[in-house]
């Protein structure tokens, strides 16, 4: 280790300069009081939560909403075995947030409920004031369907 | 109970979900009365924001009527009507103490660079939002605050986020009299940004952004020049060729990663996601503001990298000045300042929505038809 054992105070010149108004900090950092802070009780997990490994231990409260699951919940799992600092923290997220849409719309659809996409993405505003960018967008869909259709169609042949 | 509920970019729904349950001795269940979507949101709604799990709530600037508190919750009773701050801080860590409230440590286990957000995916501690019937509001006995009898609650319900962010913003810009400031963004965060620079003493606020309708608006309410980014062919030149060629003392970021304004931005941030959202805004501040001069920023950026001249903070000798806002810290003044009427946030309040039409709501509001500034949602 590098950790060199050192009594400042025989350090030459050790905080002749030192000048506590030049703190930058906002709301300035209060320095004189030692300001230690204490722990809240901890809430009690009743479901899987992924937590940060730049923590120690779970922060006295959080959110229990939708815990990971499926090929989505095994990405984030992933992702939360790096910092928060590394791409392997992000992307895996990032991408676990695209494929878990699609886990859902299968979800939906196995419980019954067919998405109303055009309900659900504010279509009724867009026909009332962005009729244009609606039709545009109606018709990239039935393109992008239309060559889907046709691709399979070969793949099937 | 009704609960907004996403389902993957640009799309959200309105769903039946289980009632919140107390969860901690300080949690406490509101039954929300009014609810914002802010341009925060934007950027969950956008599939922006990594770790947005489908089947969440959004939503952090709400008020409403306390409906159960947990036993360490003593300052509180049934029945109040509470204006909750949409950081979740604890008010005991060693940041809380220093009034760092939106920075608190104890409230976001998924994460340490941010704090505990109502309602802002599990990247904010993965709390259910407040576009919802009902809300679990941890920490109680610090956040919500009693919405005094004389006061308007449209104007408490933007004292949950959007009032004091732009009052912050104007602070932490450390506006002195006599200053030059400039608003990036005539968002509601931007319009009461320029707003308070008053407050401070400034001498010139110039607010830039490309929507016409958002610019006529804060032209009126702030008192201040705009000039629409559209019809200018380099933003920066243009501000310095109105500050004597030396640029403003003080640059506000109002807009975050959902900037458009420069097409490499745009393309690497928000269509490719290879930077955490579009920083056209910042870079534009930090390029026209003065040397030795400050760049407060309150816009909001992912938690990855953004492309900005750092090389330029460097060689002006810039200081920035950042943060979600400490929403607790504020309120007492604020309060204030609106009971005295010198500021009148709901004035900003442009539409409101019945629950049942959230997705229009987001449409709206995020593709800025109808000329819409703030859309509250009325439960
Ligand atoms: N720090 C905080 O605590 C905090 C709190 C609330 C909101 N925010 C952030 O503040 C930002 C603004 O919020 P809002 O509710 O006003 O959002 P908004 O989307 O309504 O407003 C953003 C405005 O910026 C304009 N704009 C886009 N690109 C621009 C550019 N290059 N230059 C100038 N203007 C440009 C848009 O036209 C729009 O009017 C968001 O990023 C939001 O996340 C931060
Ligand atoms: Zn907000
Ligand atoms: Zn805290």
């Amino acid at each position: 280790m590098n950790l060199v054992s050192k009594n400042l105070n025989t350090l030459e010149g050790w905080g002749i300069d030192a000048n506590p108004e030049n703190d930058p900090t906002y709301p300035m950092r209060d320095r004189d009081n030692n300001v230690t802070g204490t722990r809240p009780t901890q809430q009690i997990a009743r479901v899987e939560v992924l937590q940060s490994i730049e923590r120690p231990h779970y922060t006295a409260v959080f959110g229990e909403t939708i815990p990971p699951s499926g090929l989505s919940g095994q990405l984030r799992r992933y992702a939360f075995q790096h910092s928060e600092s590394r791409y392997r923290h992000w992307l895996p997220l990032l991408l676990a947030d695209r494929i878990q849409e699609y886990e859902e719309i299968i979800n939906d659809v196995k419980k019954g409920k067919i998405p109303n996409f055009y309900a659900e993405t504010g279509g009724k505003a867009m026909w009332r004031y962005d009729k244009p960018a609606l039709i545009k967008k109606v018709a990239c869909v039935a393109i992008g369907a239309f060559i889907i259709s046709c691709a399979f169609k070969r793949l099937l042949k | 109970m009704k609960a907004m509920n996403y389902r993957g970019p640009f799309r959200i729904r309105i769903d039946e979900k289980p009632m919140p349950e107390i969860l901690h001795p300080r949690d406490a269940i509101v039954q929300v009365t009014r609810a914002c979507i802010c341009g925060s949101d934007l950027h969950l709604y956008h599939g922006m924001v990594p770790d947005t799990r489908i089947g969440s709530t959004f939503g952090h600037e709400f008020i409403g009527i306390v409906r159960e508190l947990g036993s360490e919750v003593t300052n509180l009773k049934v029945g109040d009507k509470v204006l909750v701050p949409f950081n979740i801080a604890c008010g005991q860590c060693v940041f809380c103490l220093q009034g760092l409230y939106a920075n608190c440590h104890e409230a976001n286990t998924m994460a340490t660079a941010g704090g505990g957000i109502f309602g802002y995916s599990h990247l904010a501690g993965g709390y259910d939002g407040g576009q919802a019937e009902y809300i679990r509001v941890p920490y109680a006995d610090v956040g919500p605050t009693v919405i005094p009898e004389d006061m308007d609650e449209e104007d408490a319900l933007l004292l949950t986020d959007v009032l004091p962010t732009g009052y912050q913003a104007a602070e932490m810009g450390g506006i002195q009299k006599g200053d030059t400031v400039v608003v990036f963004g005539a968002g509601p965060v931007g319009i009461m940004a320029a707003r308070c620079a008053w407050l401070f003493g400034a001498e010139r606020v110039i607010v830039i952004d490309h929507l016409e309708y958002r610019l006529d608006f804060v032209k009126n309410y702030a008192n201040c020049e705009v000039y629409n980014f559209k019809s200018l062919e380099d933003p920066v030149l243009f501000i310095k060729h109105i500050t004597n060629w030396l640029g403003a003392d003080v640059c506000i970021d109002a807009v975050g990663s959902d900037a458009c304004g420069n097409a490499m931005q745009t393309i690497t941030g928000k269509k490719l996601l290879l930077q955490a959202g579009a920083a056209t805004a910042l870079h534009w501040a930090i390029n026209s503001v003065k040397k030795g001069g400050i760049v407060s920023i309150v816009g909001v950026y992912g938690p990855t990298d953004n492309l900005v001249p750092i090389g330029n903070v460097l060689n002006k000798g810039i200081t920035i000045r950042a943060n979600q806002t400490s929403v607790k810290r504020l309120l007492p003044k604020l309060m204030k300042h609106v009971q005295d009427g010198i500021l009148s946030p709901k004035d900003i309040i442009t539409h409101r929505f019945a629950l049942e039409d959230l997705p229009d709501a987001y449409r709206i509001f995020s593709s800025k038809l109808d000329e819409c500034i703030k859309p509250v949602i009325v439960l």
